[in-house]
């Protein structure tokens, strides 16, 4: 019986890896950046929820610091970014590895290093009991947050003229150029919704999480993980790999390992990557090829 | 991944000492040799680094105070600060410090691994090392060092004092008790030191679970927890661990007893009243009703807005008590110091009775607390959110009744 909480639980906790790898796989898809620098907007998303949650509260700091963490992935990618696109892998991996590490001092400059507080608000404290499992209201508030931006996304991806210019240009940017398309805006608002989304993880994470500069660094692997497992650029494929990670750590716990269940899932990754090097639904990216 | 991240992280750190290092030093040994140099070494970065910002302030401010009112024998100190990143990094440093920089002493860290590795530099080299933050047993026994003092308490001394408590509230003999440890040196030994006084009192142990240092949800262990129904549940857990404990802790709603035997005032600060719950042992805090600590806590209130917590008082007062020694010995030659503290030179520590360094392991004897939390109704500021035990041992009792014994953690200095 506690191996099917321990199993639900982890599909729970999936939504939370999910809210977090998501962005980090669209901006991969269209730039072909892997953006190191993901954790970092996380962590700003969090401490802006305080600061903004300050004076407007819980829900002020849910609708305003995603898109004020957006707004600011705009300017990255349109300052830094977009000088990468065409350029070597590993030069972008050095710009964002070091957007991150500057954004982490920049945390500790302005915030202190000490953790900040921060707490779920008093109407979204609370369990609720399933037969003999117990889940808190505030998670369960996540899990509908994570499959909100899953069918929003998908909505915009599949079933818009936006969504079609974006899946062309993750396929052959050069033939949408052909075709008069310019990338650029859709660059841009790709950065806002993948960059914003990290702000959203940040500040619904941030009352159950410590609130710290490097909280960004504590969460990047796991999601690189969940995207690598899923396959680059598959968007179901994170989907899916984000539920297989949390309910790996979930096994591993039940399983009275607790003290390997975040090498559980580098192990997981190992064995994806030797079956399938491409991720579970890995799809051919023609430029990549 | 996590690999490469900290690959290109270290190859970056050390680049950029290097080029300190060429640029900056050299000049400024030969200008000021008439300086007393001090070496401070604390984690920064990393999960501990959230403390170690408590300890660089409160050493600044020691050595501000002391240069204002004309340093030791007339000569200034100069602090040199670094981020000792990782029990490899720690070592490389210090050695770099005292080769390079001629520092007089060592002080600081946090990390009971780190503290281990400085430890080795500091014995060979004859260089004082004073260690503020590391708690494990094993530093103070078999890792113990003629150059290494403690004024850290040791697990032995958190564990006794808040076993106390625990004993006074019931909730130790025949009680089922579940554990959570930090996987780690710290959490190894404390969990050791744990279950020691678990069985020497008669508890009933139901389980203990093992938690990675970069592990934040706990929701799979909060559902063990419901599930064994302890009697008391205890935390071994380090750094923001102890955040994301308590946080979660209080969002599953759980309602068995909380207890900690390893604890920074800064973790439960930062969990915020409403969700700060159980009893905890600590070497200091900033409600101490002493003149000194009063003044302490108002002065650097007043510099940082924010007032000290344990990690502070340790970084300060080391600083200050090796000022002490080196003004009572009017010298700055570590075997000189080292002589003075083993002769059981006193030191005031802003709590009511004064404390000595034991000749036997080198560790502080000095008082220490237990806090409550705090109904969240009754707090009325983000600080101030426990009540205090008297100072443990009481008065009329040897400081050393909470430490460890000789058989427990048997210390052998060359």
């Amino acid at each position: 019986m506690l191996f099917v909480q321990h199993l639900l639980n982890g599909l729970l906790a999936g939504a939370y890896y999910l809210l977090i790898a998501l962005g980090l796989s669209l901006i991969f898809s269209l730039g072909g950046i892997v953006n190191l620098a993901h954790g970092a907007f996380y962590a700003i998303g969090a401490y802006l929820a305080i600061s903004i949650g300050g004076s407007l509260g819980f829900t002020g700091a849910v609708l305003l610091s995603p898109i004020a963490v957006g707004l600011l992935g705009v300017a990255v990618e349109r300052l830094l970014f977009r000088r990468f696109y065409k350029a070597d892998p590993s030069l972008s991996l050095l710009l964002t590895f070091g957007l991150a590490m500057v954004a982490e001092q920049a945390l500790r400059m302005i915030y202190g290093a000490p953790p900040l507080t921060w707490s779920i608000p008093p109407e979204l404290r609370g369990q609720v009991f399933i037969g003999d499992f117990v889940y808190p209201r505030y998670r369960l508030l996540i899990l509908a947050v994570a499959v909100a931006c899953v069918a929003a996304l998908w909505f915009l991806l599949q079933r818009t003229p936006f969504g079609r210019v974006v899946r062309a240009g993750v396929q052959n940017p050069d033939m949408v150029g052909a075709l008069g398309i310019s990338l650029e805006p859709y660059m841009a608002a790709i950065a806002f919704l993948g960059i914003g989304l990290a702000g959203l993880a940040g500040v619904m994470m941030a009352p159950i999480f410590a609130i710290h500069p490097a909280m960004g660094a504590e969460i990047i692997t796991s999601a690189f993980v969940v995207v690598v497992i899923g396959g680059l650029g598959s968007f179901w494929g994170v989907v899916l790999a984000a539920l297989v990670v949390g309910v790996t750590k979930g096994v591993v716990t039940a399983a009275d390992y607790p003290q390997y269940s975040e090498a559980a899932i580098y192990l997981l990754m190992l064995l994806v990557l030797l079956v399938r090097p491409r991720g579970l639904f890995g799809e051919r990216i023609q430029r990549f090829e | 991944m996590s690999a490469i991240i900290d690959t290109r992280r270290r190859t970056m750190l050390a680049g950029a000492t290097a080029a300190a290092a060429t640029l900056g030093f050299p000049a400024l040994s030969r200008a000021q040799s008439d300086v007393i140099r001090i070496g401070h070494l604390t984690p920064r970065t990393g999960f501990l680094g959230p403390l170690g910002e408590f300890a660089v302030q409160a050493a600044d401010m020691a050595v501000a105070e002391i240069n204002a009112a004309g340093g030791i024998n007339g000569r200034k100190i100069e602090l040199l600060k670094e981020d000792s990143v990782n029990p490899q990094t720690a070592s490389t440093k210090a050695e770099r410090m005292i080769e390079r920089d001629k520092v007089a002493c060592i002080i600081g860290e946090i990390s009971s691994a780190s503290a281990l590795t400085i430890s080795q530099v500091a014995e060979r080299t004859s260089t004082l090392f004073i260690n503020t933050g590391a708690n494990s047993d094993e530093l103070r026994g078999k890792g113990c060092k003629k150059f290494m003092f403690h004024i850290e308490s040791q697990n032995s001394m958190y564990v006794k004092t808040c076993g106390r408590s625990l004993m006074a509230q019931g909730l130790v003999k025949g009680k089922k008790w579940f554990s959570l440890t930090a996987d780690y040196a710290f959490g190894h030994d404390l969990l050791k030191v744990s279950k020691r006084f678990m069985a020497a009192n008669g508890g009933d142990f139901s389980a203990d679970k093992l938690v990675p240092t970069d592990a934040t949800d706990f929701s799979g262990l909060l559902l063990e927890i419901r599930r064994a129904k302890p009697d008391l549940v205890i935390s071994n857990l380090a750094g923001n661990q102890v955040t994301n404990f308590l946080k979660q802790y209080s969002e599953f709603g759980l309602t068995f007893p909380v207890a900690g035997f390893g604890f920074d005032m800064a973790l439960a600060w930062a969990a915020g009243a409403s969700n700060f719950l159980g009893t905890w042992p600590v070497v200091w805090h900033h409600l101490i009703n002493t003149a000194e600590t009063r003044k302490f806590v108002a002065a650097f209130t007043k510099l940082y807005g924010r007032p000290p917590e344990n990690q502070a008082w340790g970084d300060y007062n080391a600083i200050k008590l090796t000022a002490q020694a080196m003004a009572e010995t009017k010298s700055t030659d570590s075997i000189k110091l080292v002589e003075h503290f083993e002769k059981g030179a006193k030191f005031g520590l802003m709590k009511t009775r004064e404390g000595y360094f034991r000749k036997a392991d080198h560790q502080m004897m000095h008082e220490m607390y237990t806090v409550q939390a705090l109904p969240a109704k009754d707090v009325k500021n983000k600080y101030d959110i426990f009540k205090s035990s008297a100072p443990v041992p009481a008065a009329n009792e040897s400081l050393e009744v909470i430490a460890s014994t000789a058989e427990e953690n048997e210390c052998k200095m060359a």
